[in-house]
């Protein structure tokens, strides 16, 4: 079934504020082995310029994430997440996240295409503080896979 | 404090790393990230989707490249954008050893004056897994 193009310029909110935590960013700074101190001592943040510790790169993907969630969910759009590939992604960081960020996201619907026998979503996912000035950027696109018996028709 | 300016020049190679996963590291990856896509721990969920085996989630090779340049630009907060396509599954068998990847990267354009482009080489069992991987640097 292919995508429907009215998709396109959909919004999904993340529900709530991300408040971000400390004892988090240590969290997914250990699940990817990165033992740089700047993830866990104040200190070292703040004696490069920050105000509390920040977070890795791609630390913005739960947020990210969390949007793709709502969209997949959407029954009006019928995406299945078991055949859901991640095609490609990008972050572009307007300053980095911090400890005691309270972020707010929202996931945009910015393209949809089918090829190949797979629909393809590009989707983009604005990530603010409260103030509502930006500070990360995520790009996705996300391959729904067809299954072997929508491919043979 | 980021590196600075005058210490790069394009050419430049980053020092390589080289990073085992195991299913314990996708089920922490999963848990720290909130993305528990079955496939990324339990066999029978890869093999209904039509994977050999369980797979490595994209988002931790990402990351695991990520810090071939956050370790080299001194400062993550330096990393401004980081792009990558994910070109190869990394399937992770369930032993003790897991999947060996292997990171490589390069300074491959100035930007300005205090901005770089790195790619980013990952590779896994002599495949590449990422594409057109690069992460644009500010230096101090």
């Amino acid at each position: 079934m292919a995508l429907d193009p009215s998709f396109v310029g959909r919004c999904f909110p993340v529900p709530g504020t991300y408040q971000v935590a400390r004892e988090k960013i240590r969290e997914f700074a250990d699940a990817i082995g990165d033992n740089d101190e700047i993830y866990r001592d104040p200190g070292v943040a703040q004696a490069c310029g920050y105000r509390d510790v920040i977070a890795p790169p791609t630390f913005a993907i739960i947020l990210a994430f969390r949007g793709q969630q709502a969209l997949v969910c959407d029954p009006e759009l019928g995406l299945d997440y078991h055949r859901m590939v991640h095609g490609n992604q990008s972050f572009t960081h307007h300053r980095p996240i911090r400890a005691g960020d309270e972020l707010v996201a929202t996931l945009h619907v910015d393209g949809v295409r089918t090829m190949g026998g797979n629909d393809m979503l590009t989707v983009r996912c604005e990530i603010t503080d409260s103030a509502g000035d930006p500070v990360t950027t995520a790009l996705s696109m996300l391959v729904f896979r067809h299954s072997a018996a929508e491919q043979d028709r | 404090m980021s590196r600075r300016r005058g210490e790069v020049v394009e050419g430049d190679e980053l020092p390589g790393l080289q990073v085992r996963v195991t299913r314990a590291d996708l089920v922490r990856y999963a848990g720290a990230s909130g993305d528990f896509n079955p496939i990324h721990w339990n066999e029978r969920a890869a093999r209904e989707v039509g994977l050999p085996d369980v797979i490595a989630h994209g988002m931790l090779t990402m990351a695991l490249a990520s810090r071939l340049v956050t370790t080299w630009a001194g400062d993550p907060g330096a990393v401004v954008n980081y792009s990558v396509r994910f070109i190869r599954p990394i399937v992770v068998p369930d032993d003790a050893d897991g999947a060996l990847v292997e990171f490589s990267g390069k300074v491959v354009r100035r930007v300005d004056e205090g901005t770089v482009v790195v790619a980013i080489t990952a590779r896994c069992a002599a495949q590449s897994v990422l594409g057109q991987a690069t992460a644009t640097v500010a230096l101090s």
